[in-house]
């Protein structure tokens, strides 16, 4: 069911009717046993009585047994002829009778209670002898008028309830609404939004059970606009830090097109080479970017970092720095990784071309692994100059260009590889070498890496 | 006109250094704020191209930094942050122009010979002296209408002599505003270029002040 009104309703409803409908049964069992044991009372004092009445000699058997008269007639109200009496002989034959009694025996029965058939009518009869005349006194009442007074209690019940019935489904249906309204409010006050606004819900006056709800919206609110936020900046900066180089390659371009020296032609187009580089390497890191940040985390996969890494220095030493060299710790091809491979690759990649750009012609990035219980880092080192210390907490910021700049940096490549590793619930850790040079550091939890040896024995 | 031209991409930067040069400015480049401070208390430059965002910091510190010592040096900022707000930020915070990356070379050069045409109060673009007319825009002169065949060291003397004619100009100030720092100076070339000058347009055009250096003098022919 979709509507909470319409389903809060029904079980109100059905419950309520539940309630309604035991109530009623209850009522009527109890006031049939009840009705029961008191008329079932009435009957035993009256045939006593009336037996005692024979044995005080008020009535005579004898004399009665011949005139076949009745007891006096009396104007019948409704309840009236609830009781009707029969004296008969031992012998059979009728003494007397009270008025609306049948002519045949109540009962054959000769002492206690029975249940007896007459007419289509059933009858409750108690009967008591009396010896010392030798009469048995038979009072009965009619099960009919028993059942029309339980009958009329029960209807005294569900009367009022029939007509109450409707009136309080019209009570539970306003007051669920009532009790819907914050709901409703709140419906109302998200529809009139612009897709753009996301400021927070009112909480204030909200019912408690609402406020959760708000408070847990109004924390989604947060994080959207955050999102959005840094969506916003960085598309910003990807505008602002793409002018840069295009501003670049138009001078230079405008520059060999205006000089008649073709030292200074030759010199531009250099330039202009070097500047389609660094752009085209801007742009790749900005996809880079925008696909971590668009892509569902892959499931992690278990790869070895020395393996990873060799691949990625093999294709960077081939394309850039053919002088330097990419050393990489043999414990590194020991181990097994359990991360997701391409995010991974892609912060090793910019860390190894980062240690690259900044290392001297000729200069040695080493590759190393750290093991303790809690953390394992992968270190990549290089001989550059490091960062200043006042910008090493700047330099993951995307676009962030410390003082100590390469020709073909776009300032993105820390803040990608921190992006990825963050995705890959790893992080990023830089430290500046007391001897010089930079640490990155790609920090994961131990119990994520395994040593093959293990694997090994285990096996 | 000498330049200092501020800015981090390296690209970039040759690319105006370069272009300017041609166009007959002649350029001395830095990257940052720090460099640009100390070019701009050692150096004496007709006007400063200005990036906006620098590796240590904001180009706008530095235009702050050179109006609150009361420099007039016309500044042209050069940025990818073109929005009408940074303009205004730019243009409040004491620049005198500002242009949106990426731009024109040509565009640059001509708004930075206004700049410097309007910071010494002249209303022409083209500069006359006693027939002889010269147009930064064309790097051409004319003498009595007829075009003259001039280098751009020879023009660049010509040029800074006839801003202020009259006034003396030291031989170090005209080393100044012919070559940057960052290129070697000859000795006595001011002297070669001022001899080449004489030649082409006439002895007595540019007088010798004996120790001091030299001017434009009214002359009748």
């Amino acid at each position: 069911m979709t509507s909470i009104r319409a389903r809060l309703f029904l079980i109100l409803i059905v419950t309520t009717g539940l309630v309604w409908l035991s109530a009623v049964a209850w009522t009527y069992f109890s006031t049939r046993a009840e009705v029961e044991r008191v008329l079932d009372a009435r009957l035993t004092e009256a045939a006593r009585m009336v037996s005692s009445l024979i044995t005080s000699q008020e009535i005579n058997v004898a004399q009665l047994g011949a005139r076949q008269t009745a007891i006096a007639a009396t104007p019948h109200a409704p309840y009236d002829r609830q009781l009707s009496c029969q004296i008969w002989s031992f012998d059979g034959s009728l003494v007397g009778r009270s008025d609306g009694a049948p002519a045949g025996p109540l009962s054959d029965h000769n002492a206690g209670f029975s249940e007896t058939r007459i007419d289509g009518q059933i009858w409750r009869v108690y009967a008591v002898e009396n010896p010392e005349l030798g009469a048995r006194i038979l009072v009965g009442d009619n099960l009919r008028i028993r059942d029309r007074l339980v009958g009329d209690v029960i209807k005294g019940l569900v009367l009022p309830a029939s007509l109450i019935m409707p009136i309080l489904a019209g009570l539970i249906w306003a007051s669920v609404g009532g009790g819907l309204a914050p709901l409703n409010r709140m419906a109302t006050a998200l529809k009139g939004r612009s897709a753009s606004d996301l400021s927070p819900l009112a909480n204030n006056a909200s019912a408690a059970e609402i406020r959760p709800v708000i408070s847990a919206l109004n924390d989604l609110f947060t994080r959207v606009a955050d999102a959005r936020e840094r969506e916003r900046n960085f598309t910003a900066f990807a505008a602002h830090e793409l002018r840069t180089p295009l501003a670049g390659l138009k001078t230079q371009a405008q520059v060999a097109l205006a000089s008649n020296d073709s030292t200074i032609r030759d010199k531009a187009l250099t330039h202009i080479v070097l500047g389609v580089d660094q752009t085209s390497r801007l742009v790749r890191q900005l996809l880079d970017v925008a696909e971590i940040e668009a892509r569902e985390p892959d499931p992690a996969a278990e790869i070895s970092p020395g393996e990873a890494l060799s691949t990625i220095a093999d294709d960077l030493l081939a394309h850039q720095k053919p002088g330097s060299r990419i050393v990489i710790d043999h414990r590194l091809f020991e181990v097994r990784l359990s991360i997701q491979s391409e995010l991974f690759m892609l912060a090793a990649r910019n860390l190894l071309e980062n240690a690259l750009a900044y290392s001297p012609i000729g200069g040695i990035v080493r590759c190393g692994l750290v093991m303790n219980r809690a953390q394992t880092c992968i270190s990549i080192d290089d001989e550059g100059p490091g960062i200043p210390a006042d910008e090493l907490s700047r330099v993951s910021e995307r676009f962030f260009r410390g003082r100590h700049k390469t020709a073909v940096g776009s300032g993105l490549g820390l803040s990608i590889a921190e992006l990825a590793l963050g995705r890959a619930d790893a992080s990023l850790r830089l430290v500046n070498k007391p001897e010089g040079g930079l640490r990155a550091e790609i920090v994961i939890g131990s119990d994520r890496v395994r040593k093959m040896g293990d694997a090994q024995s285990s096996n | 006109m000498r330049i200092l031209v501020v800015e981090d991409d390296e690209v970039l930067m040759n690319g105006l250094q370069v272009g300017l040069g041609i166009s007959g400015f002649t350029v001395d480049a830095v990257t940052t704020c720090d460099g640009a401070e100390a070019a701009l208390t050692a150096n004496r430059f007709d006007a400063l191209v200005l990036d906006l965002m620098l590796p240590d910091g904001s180009g706008l510190d530095v235009l702050a930094n050179l109006r609150s010592r009361g420099a007039t040096l016309p500044v042209l900022l050069l940025t990818a942050r073109d929005a009408v707000s940074d303009r205004i930020v730019g243009l409040d915070a004491g620049a005198d122009d500002y242009l949106g990356k990426p731009f024109d070379l040509h565009e640059v050069a001509a708004r930075l010979r206004a700049l410097i045409r309007r910071s010494a109060g002249r209303a022409s673009a083209i500069l006359t002296w006693q027939g002889i007319s010269l147009d930064p825009s064309r790097l051409a002169v004319t003498c009595g209408g007829a075009p003259i065949r001039i280098s751009r060291r020879e023009f660049s003397v010509l040029h800074a002599l006839m801003e202020r004619p009259g006034t003396i100009l030291s031989k170090s100030q005209l080393e100044e505003k012919l070559y940057g720092w960052q290129e070697g100076v000859e000795s006595n070339t001011v002297e070669v270029h001022i001899h080449h000058l004489r030649g082409k347009l006439g002895n007595r055009l540019i007088e010798t002040v004996r120790g001091v250096g030299y001017r434009l003098c009214e002359y009748r022919p």
